[in-house]
């Protein structure tokens, strides 16, 4: 395995609304993430994430290419999933050989659309979609498992908006932040029982970029880069009857797989849209109560569609990056319930 | 006695989605310029080449464009297609010409139809010209430019538009 | 550095207009299927699964490889789904290359598919978003300007195109796998077909098709025991090009070009129509031909039109090109650029049947998409490389 890093990020601010085009959200993103990793253009591989879907428009990843300079030409692809797997497939492309820097980018604008409902076109379109389960009341179904198998009660859930609402306050990307009371957040109606609003992701629009560079490249291009010593990622069952959604066995898989268990971890950063996910990946990571988690608020803060699996990555290669973490495990999940998980291990040597 | 049933082999399943775009800040400009009655581009601080419609970046050098430009709704159709299927989202009579037109000042075609000209008098270097909706009906639009006529002007030599062919 | 990759199983699907005896789950199960069986593998062999597809509203599922997984044996693997419009089949091809080529998983499973059947194409192609005029009439609409410019730059003879046409659609005769096979098609009935976009007419243009298209790729150590030799990657390559600005030169596009020079560089081709035996190319309109015969250096400039008019891209000529009948015979788009990759492939192991060329060691498989501006290409040979 040859030694790839990240050594640089940079996201827009994730705004409820944007009425900017995805090309103005993402160049100076782009730009910014370039800047800083002082490499230069043109990069050996550019890939990106993005869904059509989401934003209503097809080939939205088309016109976001004006974004990354493409001229000259560039060797470039796209993934239509989050852009986690976007870096995954460019951390690929160095594992091969074929490229020494990459440039990734993702960026999601959910605001045009009702997101619970153009998220239920994920469903298989013969006998789920038709229903039009909404995304949220499919989280509240994993909830309710999961709650009835451990015990946990509706307080446990408010507590994790609780403290990510607090670390969100100093996250100024974030969508979401501030001092709540538990009181006040319990207080309120259930939007799909058992989950109230704070235990629901905040819509919002945005777009991150990452850096990565081999070897020489990276340590010429960062005091600390954040290496990927182990990536992985795996699918579940789409039926969510198939599954037990208490668990998430593909992130324990891809954990294992990436080596998240090989030593101490200092920081996690979980991709968990709805806060009984975050109980869920921990277990499923085996993150003891000395693990840092989201200290960055993490989706339930700010949760651009496309690109906060991206972001958590990003998220984690900074504490690294900053010196604050010496081993930083990132998460990104996609489709209901936590079908698809990949795991990112970084390390500062 | 239970009736024999034939499987089902198909459904359908009509979808509703609803979105509310938002133009952007350079496309906004652009529409609220046609309401004007005016169509404007914008010239790359590095390239110095002028886009419309303007996208608030050149896509060549990966740069913010800020600097607007006002055009003339007079141009060159640089080349063309003639429509003789129907298509979906087109509301135009057929056989009709779509065109690329050079607008005096851009350096980008913009897409557009023509009318007021038989198809078989289409031609690459014909001058032409923008017919806008009556100026009390002037909003922001593409579709306050309803086509491009036919100007009278001489045409523009072939060699002369190598470059954007 | 990078691991060889062989290509030991390809499976496609019978393209034709409506697949209403299959979901989209049995469409892409079945090219699987037939590339496993074709390979000697079963489910449990697969290490990963890497699929690709043109725009989600063709089918109206977003994102389907999450309803796919359990189809194609994913639970448990990793799962990838890739997306560069048009070119987006070769592109698929690629990136499963990758994880070979780096190490990472011996045996992968690449599907490419589209089922337009389910949605509306024309539709999904030209969403109406408020904001920007609809003018542009489908990709007939937005290509013909640039046959026309092409043919004014060029003087190539009016009926190029429909001599193109009259091969692709003689060869499509051959390959049992194509959608359209019709041997009333000769050049009077192709001529006098109606015209769509000025200059292309009817038979001139590819159908729209539901299919799809697979390939099981093995490193060295892990080929099984195939009933027939593998396929080598020599080399493979990606350009893309933003969308349109000022100069861009669209009709010889600069992306296409390099893209061409860096593949042939990698598999060590100094005289592509001297040293590649068969290509199979993306041409959804016959016009493209000639002018892809330039841009992949087959032909000068300006000249590609007369390979056309001397016979080089016929079955039998020196420089045979797309003998499955290509995209102008079996349109699933999502697929439409793995179909090149993985005919190339069957051409060097001999498995074209009654399109085989002869003797076949070096193909060519390339594809495009958007505006010509997203081109993966792949070079593979009967011989390691």
């Amino acid at each position: 395995m040859r030694d790839v890093a990240i050594v640089s990020f940079a996201q827009a601010p994730n705004r409820r609304r944007e009425l900017r085009n995805e090309v103005e959200i993402l160049m100076p993103v782009v730009q910014e993430a370039v800047a800083r990793s002082g490499i230069e253009r043109p990069f050996d591989f550019t890939c990106s994430g993005s869904s059509d879907f989401l934003q209503g428009q097809p080939f939205a990843f088309v016109i976001a290419l004006d974004a990354a300079g493409a001229w000259p030409p560039i060797p470039e692809s796209h993934v239509e999933m989050d852009g986690a797997w976007a870096l995954y497939e460019a951390w690929v492309k160095i594992q091969s050989g074929q490229a020494e820097t990459a440039l990734v980018y993702a960026f999601g604008k959910s605001s045009p659309g009702d997101l619970p409902e153009v998220l239920a076109t994920q469903l298989d379109p013969y006998v789920l979609a038709p229903l039009w389960p909404d995304a949220v009341s499919l989280a509240a179904l994993q909830a309710r498992a999961w709650m009835e198998k451990t015990g946990a009660t509706a307080r446990d859930l408010a507590a994790i908006a609780v403290r990510s609402r607090r670390d969100a306050k100093s996250n100024p990307n974030a969508t979401v932040s501030g001092d709540a009371e538990i009181e006040k957040l319990l207080a309120a109606p259930a939007i799909a029982d058992p989950l109230r609003a704070h235990d629901c992701p905040p819509v919002c629009d945005g777009a991150a970029a990452i850096v990565l560079a081999a070897g020489e490249r990276a340590r010429k291009a960062c005091a600390r880069p954040a290496w990927i010593r182990g990536i992985d990622h795996r699918i579940e069952p789409h039926s969510l009857g198939a599954r037990d959604l208490s668990v998430s066995v593909s992130t324990q898989l891809a954990g294992e797989k990436a080596g998240a268990g090989r030593g101490a971890v200092d920081v996690a950063e979980l991709h968990a849209p709805f806060t009984h996910q975050e109980a869920i990946l921990r277990e499923a990571l085996g993150l003891g109560e000395g693990v840092r988690v989201n200290p960055s608020g993490g989706a339930l803060c700010a949760n651009p569609m496309m690109t906060a699996g991206l972001i958590r990555i990003g998220e984690a290669a900074s504490r690294i990056m900053d010196g604050s973490a010496r081993r930083a495990v990132a998460h990104a999940t996609s489709g209901p319930c936590l079908q698809q998980n990949l795991v990112c291990v970084l390390e500062g040597a | 006695m239970t009736e024999e049933r034939k499987p089902v082999t198909n459904i359908k399943t009509p979808m509703r989605l609803e979105f509310r775009y938002s133009a952007g800040e350079a496309t906004s400009r652009f529409l609220r310029g046609i309401g004007q009655g005016k169509i404007l581009g914008q010239r790359c601080p590095s390239c110095r080449k002028v886009y419309v419609p303007p996208r608030g970046s050149c896509p060549r050098c990966a740069v913010p464009t800020a600097e607007e430009v006002e055009l003339s709704d007079k141009g060159t159709i640089t080349t063309f297609a003639i429509v003789r299927v129907p298509s979906e989202n087109i509301d135009v009579p057929l056989p009709f010409a779509s065109v690329h037109v050079l607008l005096d000042g851009a350096d980008i075609p913009f897409f557009s139809v023509v009318q007021e000209c038989p198809v078989d008098e289409i031609r690459i270097g014909m001058r032409v010209e923008a017919v806008w909706v009556p100026k009390q009906e002037l909003a922001s639009t593409l579709a306050s430019i309803r086509y491009f006529q036919p100007s009278g002007e001489p045409d523009v030599p072939f060699e002369k538009l190598a470059e954007h062919l | 550095m990078a691991e060889r990759c062989a290509i030991v199983g390809i499976g496609q699907t019978h393209h034709t207009a409506r697949r209403d005896d299959v979901s989209i789950a049995g469409l892409v199960r079945e090219a699987a299927t037939r590339a496993l069986d074709d390979a000697g593998l079963d489910w449990p062999d697969v290490d990963a699964v890497v699929i690709g597809k043109a725009p989600d509203m063709f089918e109206g599922v977003m994102m389907p490889e999450l309803y796919l997984a359990d189809a194609l044996g994913a639970v448990g693997k990793p799962m990838l789904r890739v997306h560069t419009a048009g070119s987006v089949g070769g592109s698929t091809a690629i990136v499963a290359a990758s994880l070979v080529q780096a190490g990472i998983h011996e045996r992968v499973l690449t599907v490419a598919f589209e089922k337009q059947s389910e949605s509306n194409a024309m539709w999904a192609l030209t969403v109406k978003t408020p904001l920007q005029s609809a003018v542009v009439a489908g990709a007939g609409g937005y290509f013909a300007p640039l046959v026309r410019g092409y043919m004014r730059r060029s003087g190539a003879p009016d009926d190029t195109g429909i001599r193109v046409a009259v091969k692709d659609r003689a060869n499509a005769l051959k390959n049992p796998y194509a959608h359209i096979r019709d041997p009333n098609l000769t050049f009077d009935a192709i001529a006098g077909s109606p015209m769509l976009w000025d200059p292309i007419r009817f038979h001139e243009t590819c159908p729209s098709s539901d299919g799809a298209c697979a390939m099981v790729l093995t490193s060295e150590r892990a080929i099984p025991k195939p009933k027939l030799a593998p396929a080598w990657i020599h080399a493979t390559a990606m350009r893309s090009e933003p969308t349109q600005f000022a100069g861009q030169e669209k009709i010889n596009p600069v992306s296409g070009r390099m893209c061409a020079k860096d593949v042939y560089s990698k598999a060590g081709i100094a005289n592509p129509r001297k040293q590649i035996d068969v290509a199979e190319i993306y041409v959804p309109f016959s016009w493209f031909e000639p002018m892809w015969m330039e841009n992949l250096g087959f032909a000068e400039e300006g000249q590609g039109w007369k390979m056309t008019y001397e016979g080089a891209t016929a079955l039998g000529g020196d420089m045979p090109v797309n003998c499955s009948g290509g995209v102008l015979s079996s349109n699933p788009i999502g697929a439409s650029g793995m179909l090149r990759f993985a005919e190339a492939a069957m051409q060097v192991r001999g498995q074209a049947g009654e399109h085989q060329v002869d003797g076949a060691r070096i193909a060519l498989g390339h594809a495009y998409g958007g505006g010509s501006q997203f081109f993966s290409m792949w070079i593979v040979g009967s011989a390691k490389p």
